[in-house]
């Protein structure tokens, strides 16, 4: 279901291969281009910086997976991040209200944003694509009346989210165990089903009996609280919650979902694809610094390299097919 | 019906918010030595706190009255304000505009009335002003340059954080580092990259750059946001083994400073730019020459003098 071609020859098929993965075969392309370029990309203390850097995005995308799947888009993740990091620490260090509840409140502000969200767009039939723009001016701002435009120490609970566990760093672990639970929930529970059962086709969905209402809002919660995840982890890397944390990153998701061969008509989309996506996004920044490419260029090649993945997956995919 | 109905609703909400917005903080005053009105763009920041502070303070020394209108950072607020400063009896407007663009527009009856104008802190497009009172940025920068320098004793390599491309405080901010570091041969700058004054992206990028000079010995960040991002991610490093020296003189730079971890600040002074901005504006209602762009000079704020800040 969730991916797109499938051969019913046996053996390795290595044309469907290429079509299933094309972003996978960038993200080597990519990797190789930067080993050669420069001795100090493919050095462990480096991968695991990748690692950690790639971590608040690929969260980020994960959540913004269901909705796209559910043909739907969601703008407002960055500004969730935001609330969601100030909100946990504006409860413990502004309140003084129990450290350890900081990140349930974190991950229930970021949940009760995406419901608004999708709310907003199920029930009160605005376009996803406004529901969420008028979602990320308006938490925007009430992070910084929260905030009152100022940077909020995080409790010791959001800190241990951007910290280190023993050796391993804890955004690594949150990211591998939530690409999992993206990964289960996608392909393997009903909201997963009906999520690519209504992007695929809303008519039908609601003719068989789904109710895409209900599932509308539903994958806008799931994005909330991924964005909240990813923006505590941020916060938590920072010691600091940023009123500005994570503005833009919406935009870095959306690409990272997209390179990942999600369509954004909906129906279609891997977390498999997502996390490579993202890494695609995270090694070109890694590697541009490495190199000290200067800040103009850097903008025009991180949009020509988005522009190139997608444009080689639909090409890719074409050929296929006939 | 129901549209006419609708559509009504709409329209007095939204007449409804433009004046309760703009009926907010219209001071009324009686001229002695001259009245004058101060259109500032927020004062929802300390910064523009202190810049009125300092703006009172010296109307009550030159003996003007001064009346403060703030437009929370609605330029269509501003505009209202404006509007009656140009009838009202002011003789004269210093505005810190919300916005360098829509200022214009705003300044119109103020333009149309003759009044002398002075910007302060941010310019006002193609307006004729009397005189814009501004931080020196390029001064600031060099400040910084030199702070960071002498940290090193004149020698070593040194990381450069830009701040959003093309910004006119990345410019001028990046030239005065330029004048800054030319008497000092042996600092080799080894890279320059922007972090767009953002912290999260500091973090990430000096991460990253760390791993490419792991010798570097110093970090020269265009804010103090991307200078505290960098301390994260230089860790124990931090003061140590890396000097780190920022822009702007926020609140957490002060308590970096005063934790050792960096180097030293550069901070605007605000109440001195309302004072000069005042002292401008007074020679201009007496038709004297004032200067055409005003800068106001900047401290490098370390250990030694952070307590007198930190406590502002």
């Amino acid at each position: 279901m969730s991916s797109v071609a499938t051969t019913p020859k046996k053996g390795f098929d290595f044309k469907a291969f290429l079509a299933n993965n094309g972003a996978l075969v960038g993200l080597v392309v990519l990797c190789l281009a930067m080993f050669i370029a420069t001795p100090r990309f493919l050095t462990g203390p480096n991968l695991m910086n990748i690692g950690i850097q790639v971590s608040t995005i690929a969260v980020m995308a994960f959540g913004m997976t269901f909705v796209i799947v559910a043909a739907g888009i969601d703008l407002s993740v960055g500004s969730i991040a935001a609330i969601s990091a100030m909100t946990s620490s504006y409860w413990v260090t502004t309140a003084g209200l129990p450290d350890g509840l900081s990140i349930i409140v974190g991950l229930a502000i970021g949940g009760l944003c995406g419901w608004v969200t999708g709310a907003m767009s199920a029930f009160g039939k605005l376009p996803t694509f406004i529901a969420s723009l008028a979602m990320l001016t308006i938490v925007r701002g009430l992070t910084l009346v929260i905030s009152d435009g100022r940077p909020i120490a995080t409790g010791d609970a959001v800190s241990w989210l951007g910290g280190d566990l023993g050796f391993m760093p804890v955004p690594i672990l949150i990211l591998i165990v939530s690409g999992l639970v993206a990964a289960f929930v996608l392909n393997r529970t009903i909201i997963g089903k009906n999520a690519f059962a209504v992007g695929g086709n809303t008519e039908a969905a609601r003719l068989s009996g789904i109710p895409v209402k209900r599932v509308l809002v539903t994958v806008f919660v799931i994005s909330g609280i991924f964005a909240a995840l990813s923006g505590m982890i941020l916060a938590g890397r920072l010691d600091s919650a940023q009123p500005t944390l994570a503005s833009g990153y919406e935009l870095d998701a959306i690409a990272a979902v997209v390179i990942g061969g999600a369509s954004l008509s909906g129906g279609v989309g891997r977390i498999s694809g997502t996390l490579i996506g993202a890494l695609v996004l995270a090694v070109i920044r890694n590697g541009l610094n490495l190199l000290s490419v200067s800040a103009f260029w850097q903008q025009v090649v991180i949009g020509l390299v988005i522009a190139i993945a997608v444009g080689f997956d639909v090409l890719r995919r074409k050929n296929v097919r006939h | 019906m129901k549209h006419i109905v609708r559509k009504t609703t709409v329209l007095t909400l939204g007449l409804a918010l433009v004046l309760g917005a703009s009926a907010c903080g219209r001071g009324e005053a009686a001229a002695e030595g001259g009245k004058a009105t101060l259109a500032v763009s927020t004062l929802n920041n300390p910064f523009f706190v202190d810049l009125r502070d300092g703006a009172e303070a010296e109307a009550q020394a030159q003996g003007i009255e001064l009346s403060v209108v703030d437009a929370q950072n609605d330029s269509a607020s501003q505009a209202n304000q404006l509007a009656t400063a140009a009838t009202d009896g002011s003789a004269g407007v210093i505005i810190n505009a919300v916005d360098t663009e829509t200022a214009e527009a705003g300044l119109a009856p103020v333009v149309a009335a003759e009044l002398p104008i002075v910007a302060v802190d941010r310019s006002v497009g193609e307006t004729k002003v009397a005189s814009f009172v501004a931080s020196d940025n390029v001064a600031g920068g060099e400040q910084a340059a030199k702070a960071l320098a002498e940290a090193l004793d004149g020698k070593g390599k040194i990381i450069i954080l830009e701040g959003v491309p093309g910004a006119s405080a990345t410019n001028e901010r990046g030239e005065g580092f330029t004048k800054g570091l030319k008497e000092f041969a042996d600092i080799e700058v080894v890279s320059s990259q922007t972090a767009n004054f953002d912290r999260a992206e500091a973090l990430d990028v000096v991460t990253n750059l760390m791993q490419s000079n792991p010798d570097a010995a110093g970090v020269l960040a265009m804010n103090d946001e991307m200078a505290l991002g960098a301390i994260q991610a230089l860790g124990d490093k931090a003061g140590e083994d890396v000097k780190v020296v920022g822009f702007d003189g926020t609140e957490d730079g002060f308590k970096a400073v005063e934790a050792g971890t960096l180097v030293a600040t550069i901070a605007q002074n605000p109440a001195e730019l309302g004072k000069q901005s005042v002292q401008i504006l007074a020679k201009a209602m007496k038709d004297e020459a004032v200067e055409e762009t005003v800068q106001v000079a900047v401290d490098t704020v370390d250990t030694e003098n952070v307590a007198e800040y930190a406590t502002k």
